[in-house]
């Protein structure tokens, strides 16, 4: 790494870092960010979910849209993986199945972007233990 | 540079470190690169993240799942289980106390809820060994906006109107401080860091040293623009080997960047910093015996004036601010006075780093506004006394301070409040104690350091202090007389009022406030030869009652010295010639039947 010539140099040098550690500052409050999670056990894996995970962060990451993409187990839709649930701030979480490139495209255009609902949403069937607790 | 979507943050922290957190970044690294995901996860080493009571701490981002008590032999199932399946390690989780419920994410325990971290706004979170990840959280920046956009008279009053005062336990305005050294002619002057952490149980300097390392250099370089030094001392005890590794790799890694060493920036400013080790002298956390310490002398106070303002390391100018307080200058200057005065009381600004010791629950690092009361930090982040005991006292200010008790519980915690209550901030090492701790076992603790650690170069301090234990060895061994109680006093303030430094100045606190608060033990102590707390071992005995003992014969086999007769089935009796009060026969009985008088 080349020596810090100027305070410009330094601000350059912390853009560029800042990547690094953007993760876990948006960790922190996450209610305030789009999240995404995605399903990740076997059966999300075998149908492409590593790699959907992937796109998701990347392109998010190049539309310089604030976001916090995590995996998690399996939500249950076996049948429709890849499954992606996504909450959008002050908003209940929908869930979309059947999540290929080209969905998960139109996911960050449309629905993360201008909030437009697109295809594929999965109805949830069930309440978490911590919802159930809160009523 | 790689882009990882899980980072394992682990402790790194001396406490981490020592219950084998080395041990677990291997494990981790190693199931990591098994499971062929060593491109999506990093393992960081991190500083303390404060919660020293159920470490090793390791931290899952950016889920922000939060494990604690880890094993080495854990990491498996950390990386089968949570990062590649996705799924929570639910034992590893922590339990509240109260509400016996497992929480996974930090902000929701007690524990960091009623936080704000400045001082440790990096500890905790960024690798200190790396200084990329210091510049990424605005590192260097508040230097680089000093030395390019503000006079150095400008940087001074930015701190000055933010009320930052002196961490280190004097409270003196920091702002005033550096302006007094800015404003003597020299052709050399010094900026010194005093990380000579001393009190017994404080640890807060070693932990933002540790986790953090690049905060003090920079904000030591913005001291030196300010006052027109250029070279920075950092005064650290040897006895601190983890921090000053990590401050060797940052001063290495700063000179690298150009952020250390000639023309910073371009800018012509020239500042470079070295380290000094002490060995270990309480006295040599008072600043002029720091300096004479630094010069190869002995390390003993001198009067002051002359400040070391004016003359201090080798009869130069010398700006000499503690660890935290350094800590504190890169967020004011980037932040603004204004922000960082909207925190806290009236008269101290920002907040303040704690090292929460002794009988509560969740021993630790914590960071709180100035302002926060004694039982919002023992109860709700503390999270209360160990054992469901009573609460008693807490100290702050260690062998300076004094001890507070339940009706101080509520009074928010300030410079002027706690001295006002007859004890100090000081450095911020607050030791909790229960209903079983002896006020004046406590006082005489103090007092063994204090003599250990006086530098005996003044008599009240070398002599008195010696006095002032005997007495206290002498009540506590049920050989005190009232009148004893009325010398201890007098010698007291004695001491305080003719004491060279600081030291033996305050030496006497422990004794003066336990006394103002805990009279009446003193008094049993003396008149009914009765330790209230039953610690002193001199004034209590252990007593079987004849009718609760059932004749088990236990106690009688488990005491070492074989002080305990009976018969089978017959009540027990102790000899108390012979016993030596090891508690053992206590401990052991099934019946309750022995008990302490």
């Amino acid at each position: 790494m080349s020596k810090v010539k100027s305070l410009a140099d330094l601000r350059k040098m912390k853009d560029e870092l800042q990547s690094k550690v953007h993760l876990r500052e948006q960790s922190d409050n996450p209610e305030k960010l789009v999240q995404v999670k995605v399903s990740m056990a076997t059966c999300g894996i075998a149908s492409g979910a590593k790699e959907i995970m992937n796109y998701m962060i990347d392109e998010m990451d190049n539309q310089a849209i604030e976001a916090l993409v995590t995996q998690t187990g399996c939500m249950g839709f076996c049948h429709a993986e890849p499954t992606i649930e996504v909450t959008l701030p002050n908003n209940a979480p929908i869930v979309y199945g059947h999540v290929d490139q080209k969905r998960a495209e139109e996911i960050i255009n449309k629905y993360i972007i201008r909030g437009e609902l697109v295809d594929g949403i999965i109805p949830v069937n069930y309440e978490t233990v911590k919802e159930n607790k809160n009523d | 540079m790689a882009k990882y979507k899980n980072h394992v943050l682990v402790c790194g922290g001396t406490g981490c470190r020592a219950s084998q957190g080395e041990e677990i970044v291997q494990n981790l690294n190693q199931v990591i690169e098994e499971n062929g995901i060593e491109n999506d996860v990093q393992v960081v080493r991190t500083g303390c993240f404060g919660f020293c009571e159920k470490g090793p701490v390791v931290k899952m981002v950016p889920d922000n799942t939060f494990y604690v008590q880890v094993k080495p032999e854990d990491a498996t199932e950390i990386v089968k289980e949570h990062l590649v399946k996705g799924r929570q390690v639910e034992r590893l989780l922590f339990t509240d106390p109260e509400t016996k419920e497992r929480i996974s994410e930090s902000k929701d325990m007690g524990f960091y809820k009623k936080q704000i971290r400045i001082a440790l706004r990096n500890c905790g979170f960024i690798n200190p060994e790396n200084i990329d990840e210091y510049i990424a959280r605005e590192g260097y920046a508040a230097l680089g906006k000093a030395l390019t956009e503000m006079k150095p008279e400008e940087v001074i009053k930015e701190i000055l109107d933010s009320g930052l005062r002196g961490r280190g336990g004097g409270g003196f305005p920091t702002g005033l401080k550096w302006e007094l050294t800015r404003k003597v002619e020299a052709d050399q002057k010094y900026v010194v860091c005093n990380a000579d952490e001393g009190d017994p149980g404080a640890f807060m300097d070693r932990s933002i040293l540790e986790g953090d390392p690049h905060a003090v250099l920079e904000a030591m370089a913005i001291n030196g623009y300010c006052t027109g030094a250029s070279i920075g001392l950092i005064y650290i005890r040897a006895e601190y080997p983890l921090a000053i590794e990590r401050l060797k790799i940052a001063i290495e890694q700063a000179r690298e960047y150009g952020l250390l060493g000639k023309d910073i920036m371009g800018t012509g400013f020239d500042f470079d910093v070295e380290m000094r080790y002490g060995a270990g002298a309480f006295v040599c956390g008072e600043e002029t015996s720091l300096i004479h310490s630094m010069e190869g002398l002995r390390g003993e106070p001198t009067v002051k004036p002359p400040f070391p303002s004016e003359s201090g390391y080798k009869g130069k100018p010398t700006n000499v601010n503690n660890v935290e307080t350094y800590a504190n200058i890169p967020v004011i200057l980037l932040e603004g006075a204004k922000w960082f005065s909207s925190i806290g009381t009236e008269k101290s600004k920002g907040t303040k780093v704690f090292a929460l010791a002794g009988k509560v629950n969740n021993v630790g690092l914590i960071e709180v506004p100035m302002g926060t009361t004694l039982r919002e930090v023992i109860f709700d982040i503390g999270g209360g006394i160990k054992d469901g005991k009573g609460f008693k006292a807490v100290q702050t200010g260690g062998p300076s301070g004094g001890c507070l008790t339940e009706k101080h519980l509520d009074i928010p915690i300030d410079y002027d409040n706690l001295l006002a209550c007859g004890s100090m901030m000081g450095s911020g090492g607050m030791i909790v104690m229960d209903e079983d701790d002896c006020m004046v076992s406590m006082a005489k603790f103090y007092l063994d350091f204090t003599v250990e650690e006086s530098c005996g170069k003044c008599a009240p301090c070398r002599i008195g202090n010696k006095r002032l234990y005997e007495m206290l060895d002498k009540i506590t061994e049920g050989k005190g007389t009232e009148e004893d109680l009325g010398h201890l006093r007098n010698l007291s303030n004695v001491i305080k009022d003719t004491s060279l430094c600081g030291l033996g100045q305050t030496s006497p606190n422990p004794v003066l406030s336990t006394m103002e608060n805990f009279w009446d033990e003193y008094v049993a102590h003396v008149k009914e030869d009765k330790c209230p707390a039953g610690q002193c071992k001199s004034l209590m005995q252990y007593v079987i009652s004849e009718e609760t003992c059932v004749g088990c014969t236990l106690c009688s086999r488990v005491c070492p010295v074989d002080a305990i007769t009976g018969d089978k089935k017959a009540p027990h009796i102790i000899n108390q010639e012979t016993c030596i009060k090891c508690g053992a026969c206590y401990d052991k009985c099934k019946f309750a039947a022995i008990s302490i008088q």
